[in-house]
């Protein structure tokens, strides 16, 4: 199928170190899938297995149903966009993005041709005639897109396109980038360690740890129903409790210090286990009530939009976060704490301890 | 991969079938041999079916690649095949050639049969095979599936194989031969190499002479630490303090290293010689003795000084602006003084610039040729040696062997030991990031100490130079001051009658020696930027000990590598002695690794993402080096060119063994000059290609300076 891509067992070692365990996964044609983890885990690597840089040590390797494991970057129908952008600093702007059309023989009117509706696309019109060093940070970054896409590859590569822009900028870049990917229909894998950015233009997210998978889906599955702690933890923030679970099946019931909940989910095993709850899913009030937790604020920050609380429980240090609508609390405060039982998420507890 | 495989057979073919398969006698490229094809000139299909049948070997690799190209069902078995078939034929085309000689045959084959040395079509057919190889070698998934890369690590191979190694182990077995072709052995070569003839040290008990080892060790460690103290001393001043005149200076540093052997130490004669000028004036004067100290190793010693303290200067000067102002500064806000920041920070940091310096001059001491031969008199050091053992009344060869591997454990054991010294320290200083710091200025008594060092010592460059200009137009130096051309009239005489002839005697060397670097050069630094390539960009099996390979020739002393040259390339299976084209090999592996290091360096300031935009924008390999990689080296590949031409006309410790009487170079005429004795001619013709080369130099920076220069500034992906 055109545009997919596919890894089946892929390994690859630099001499004593695994870069990459194992792995397997499956991009869907027309998707934009984001590799997302801490730095080290992988996801250069993977991109760059993708783009023929590197070569697998095992597996193989299919674009478009197609097996390209031992062909090389050149004959591969992959663009990709580079972190420093990698302009060719010789060429002009529109030298650049008519760079891969030039070199594949393409006549000189289409390459011109094809790079200025390029250009036009990322809304560089006019910037053909200058280097990329008289254009701003940004205005290269779309430069280096609108050189990626003229091919029209089957798959887009990204890798960390934005980490070289501030803040503001990159909100609306990726924008950008996301709705261009989308006119196009193209394929594109994007690798990013910010998972904000990830949940805001991907389709599915791949989260990566120690050269593997930790857990892929929608930005909503992971957000909503994490598989470990480390998940839960990476996509938005989370309060990870370690508790006892006290009865097993399609309702769960746990203990935490001393206090007994049942919960709307299933689980499989009765033993050790961690409860999720994201710092806005707290509710905080002066008054005790049944199952909630006596706390003291350590810390609090007002952001505006919202208060920040580092909380002190009996179950260990919380955050939350509340409307700056809601009552405020002072360091020092005694407060009790509850949450849904609905919002509760439980994940294996931590191994290797 | 297909494709290029089968176009690799066809040239192969078409070498094998077409071309002459052995050397012609007047040179490929007078096509002489089109009319002699059906004699000596035929090909190698022509004279297998001849009286050659030998020669049908090589067509088997083509044919196990042909099958493989034709039958194999994917691209794994493909690859197999012809990785197989290019094994084969190259194996079987060495072994020929190494089996059946130009009088005699070996290992019992082929009784009775000789043949010439291998020409444009064996060149052909080899190239053939080995592509076909490293292209098999590609498709096995090997260099990211590049064809380009594999072979172009497969040539650099072959090459380095056949004009580093294969020569060097002529050397190796005549040094081990014993008497009576009774086979290699131990038993003769250790006697022989630690003769205490050859390492006596006597000289430094005042007993006598110092034998030749000890005496070239002895000369290369005083060399060294001279021209490492003295080019510290210049980069100090040129960074580290307001000199007025650093321009001059510069001029002077640079003037040695296109100076022609010889000229320093003809000027020293003809000022300090017993007959000098200075001796004169010195006895007439006051009476003092006039002596023949010149001639001996302090002789030689102020003259590698002066000609190696330039090499020195420009590698210190670059690790010595290097090293970060803004460490400096960390050590001053710690409240060092200018002499502790300099003595516990920046000295230490200079550390591999000094070790480098020192390992130069180490080798380029030892190696030196021309400086012992004029002023050595009763010194004898291993170069001259050499010579003499090759081209001296009784030829020596197992002598000349033993002796270069003397020499050449002396150049790799200061390899080695730089390297221990230096370890696995870390002292990048640049980072990379903008550093805007200043440099801490010298304290009051180093600064000076360098100048008092320094400048007399650039005086005394500045007077001799002004005296090669004088001694060139004089009639006899020291005897007759009459201002007269006459020099440059038998040098570089012209008669304008009936068209222009060069009637001066020296412009047959002249024209050859232009011609010739002019080939090498760009040679030089093609391979040696893509070596460079090869090690920064790539990734491939055996990389550590391909970069070893190529930087070995720059340990070989040139004399060991002429003698090397003149024993693998003076008979079949390649015969090459007499010809321009050894000349040219000889100066592209001699200059090679200063590409190399000049490439990698330049290369490694380019960010890699450059490249990989390019290839994953669907250019491969020879396109990204031409249209990426290349036009941003404009500064390196200057340097190479300028340095390989410069060092090719210069050149004379390998050249000496391989001129001839077609092929004659300008320093080799120049020895000849002065050893009749003719020093006014040698003078004058040493000032010319001084001329020469700087206008060379100038010209190389406009062209490939102006274009690139100004463009290449900003290195960085952005
Ligand atoms: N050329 C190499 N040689 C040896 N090890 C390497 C090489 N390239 C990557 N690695 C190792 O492989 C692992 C994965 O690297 P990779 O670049 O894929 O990480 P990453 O997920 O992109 O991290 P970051 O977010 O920091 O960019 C790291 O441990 C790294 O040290
Ligand atoms: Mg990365």
């Amino acid at each position: 199928m055109k545009g997919s891509v596919r890894f089946e067992n892929v390994t690859k070692r630099f001499g004593e170190v695994v870069a990459l365990k194992p792995l397997s996964l499956d991009i869907a044609p027309g998707t934009l899938c984001t590799l997302l983890g801490p730095s080290g885990c992988g996801k250069t690597t993977t991109l760059r297995l993708i783009a023929g840089l590197e070569s697998a040590s095992e597996g193989r390797i299919l674009i478009g149903g197609q097996d390209v494991t031992h062909l090389s970057a050149t004959y591969r129908r992959v663009s990709m966009v580079f972190q420093s952008y990698a302009l060719f600093p010789h060429m002009t702007v529109l030298e650049n993005v008519g760079y891969g059309l030039a070199v594949k023989g393409t006549p000189k009117a289409e390459v011109r041709d094809r790079a200025e509706a390029g250009l036009d696309l990322v809304g560089l019109k006019g910037f053909g005639a200058r280097l990329p060093s008289e254009l701003s940070g940004g205005q290269q970054q779309r430069v280096a897109v609108a050189r990626a896409i003229v091919l029209e590859p089957e798959v887009l590569l990204l890798d960390e396109p934005l980490s070289n822009l501030d803040a503001k900028l990159r909100r609306h870049v990726r924008e950008e980038i996301r709705q261009i990917q989308q006119r196009l229909g193209l394929t594109a894998v994007y690798v990013t360690h910010d998972q904000e950015e990830a949940m805001a233009v991907s389709d599915r997210i791949i989260v990566m740890k120690n050269a593997e998978i930790a857990q892929e889906g929608t930005p909503e599955d992971l957000y909503d129903r994490p598989a470990s702690a480390f998940i839960a933890d990476f996509i938005g923030d989370a309060n990870v409790i370690p508790v006892e679970v006290a009865k097993a099946g399609p309702e769960a019931e746990i203990r935490l210090l001393d206090r007994t909940y049942a919960l709307p989910l299933a689980w499989p095993a009765t033993g050790p286990a961690q409860l999720v709850l994201r710092p806005h899913q707290l509710r905080l009030s002066r008054d005790a009530g049944d199952g909630m937790l006596p706390a003291e604020v350590s810390y609090a920050a007002w952001l505006g939009n919202s208060v920040q609380y580092t909380l002190t429980t009996p179950a260990g240090s919380l955050f939350a976060i509340a409307s700056p609508q809601s009552e405020g609390f002072r360091k020092g405060d005694s407060l009790h704490v509850a949450f849904r039982a609905t919002d509760a998420r439980l994940v294996p507890a931590a191994s290797g301890r | 991969m297909r494709r290029t495989a089968g176009l690799w057979l066809l040239i192969g073919l078409a070498g094998y079938a077409l071309l002459p398969w052995y050397m012609v006698a007047e040179g490929f490229w007078s096509f002489g041999w089109l009319a002699e094809l059906g004699g000596e000139a035929r090909s190698g299909l022509l004279w297998s079916l001849a009286a050659r049948p030998w020669l049908w070997l090589p067509l088997a690799g083509f044919a196990v690649a042909g099958a493989a190209l034709l039958a194999a069902r994917d691209q794994l078995a493909t690859a197999r095949g012809l990785v197989a078939g290019g094994v084969l034929g190259l194996v079987l085309m060495a072994a020929q050639g190494l089996a059946i000689l130009g009088n005699r045959t070996r290992f019992g084959l082929f009784e009775g049969e000789t043949q010439p040395g291998m020409g444009a079509g064996a060149l052909v057919v080899a190239a053939g095979l080995l592509f076909l190889l490293t292209t098999g070698i590609s498709g096995l998934g090997r260099g990211r599936g590049d064809a380009f890369i594999t072979g172009l690590v497969g040539a650099i191979v072959a090459l380095v194989g056949i004009f580093v190694f294969y020569p060097m182990s002529f050397i190796l077995i005549r040094a081990f031969e014993l008497r009576d072709g009774a086979g290699l052995g131990l038993s003769e070569f250790l006697p022989r190499f630690l003769a205490p003839e050859i390492w006596s040290a006597a000289c430094l008990t005042g007993l006598g002479n110092c034998g030749a080892a000890m005496n070239s060790l002895l000369l290369g460690l005083s060399t060294a630490t001279g021209t490492t103290l003295l080019g510290l001393a210049f980069a100090l001043i040129f960074t580290r303090t307001a000199f007025p005149a650093k321009r001059l200076l510069r001029v002077l540093t640079i003037l040695p290293i296109i100076t022609p052997p010889f000229v320093i130490g003809l000027v020293l004669i003809l000022l300090f010689g017993r007959s000098g000028t200075i001796t004169e004036f010195f006895s007439d004067a006051f009476g003092w003795e006039k002596t023949r100290w010149l001639y001996g190793f302090w002789g030689v010693w102020l003259a590698q000084m002066l000609s190696f303290t330039p090499i020195a200067f420009l590698v210190l000067i670059g690790v010595v602006e290097g090293v970060s102002p803004s460490m400096e500064e960390a050590s001053q806000t710690l409240d060092a003084n200018r002499w502790q920041t300099f003595r516990y920070i920046s000295l230490p940091l200079m550390r591999p610039g000094l070790a480098n310096a020192f390992l130069l001059g180490f080798i380029e001491s030892v190696a030196d040729f021309g400086n012992p031969l004029v002023l050595g008199g009763n010194f004898n050091v291993l170069s001259t040696e050499i010579y003499f053992a090759i081209v001296g009344t009784v030829a020596d060869p197992a002598k000349a062997a033993i002796l270069s591997m003397i020499l050449l454990s002396l150049t790799l054991g200061a390899f080695v030991a730089q390297r221990t010294w230096l370890g696995r320290k870390n002292y990048a200083t640049v980072t990379g990031k903008a550093d805007s710091g200043q440099h801490a200025a010298l304290n009051p008594g180093l600064r000076w100490t360098c100048y008092l060092v320094a400048l007399p010592w650039a005086a005394f460059t500045l007077v001799l130079y002004v005296l090669i200009v004088f001694g060139s137009f004089v009639k006899l130096w020291g005897y007759d001051h009459t201002i007269t051309l006459e020099h440059y009239k038998r040098a570089f005489g012209i008669v304008v009658r009936n068209g222009v002839h060069f009637t001066g005697a020296a412009w047959d060397s002249y024209f050859t020696t232009l011609t010739i670097a002019a080939i090498a050069a760009p040679l030089t630094a093609a391979v040696g930027l893509a070596t460079a390539y090869l090690l920064v960009r790539q990734k491939f099996a055996g990389k550590d000990a391909f970069e070893f390979s190529t930087m070995l020739s720059f340990a070989i002393p040139g004399t060991v590598i002429g003698v090397a040259y003149v024993m693998a390339f003076n008979f079949p299976p390649i015969e090459l002695t007499g010809t321009g084209l050894i000349l040219i090999v000889v100066f592209i592996f001699r200059n090679m690794p200063v590409g190399v290091r000049g490439g990698i360096a330049a290369m490694s300031q380019l960010d890699k993402s450059l490249d990989e935009a390019s290839i994953t924008l669907g250019a491969n390999s020879a396109t990204t080096l031409r249209r990426v990689i290349l036009p941003l080296m404009g500064p390196a590949i200057l340097a190479a060119l300028t340095y390989s031409f410069v060092r090719a006309i210069t050149s004379v410790s390998a050249v000496i063994f391989l001129v001839s009487a077609r092929y004659n170079m300008a320093t080799s005429f120049i020895v000849g000059r002065v050893e009749n004795g003719e020093y006014g001619i040698a003078i004058a013709y040493a000032a010319v290609l001084i001329v020469t080369m700087l206008a060379a130099i100038l010209a190389l920076q406009l062209v490939i300076g102006r274009r690139t220069l100004r463009r290449a500034d900003r290195l960085e992906a952005h």
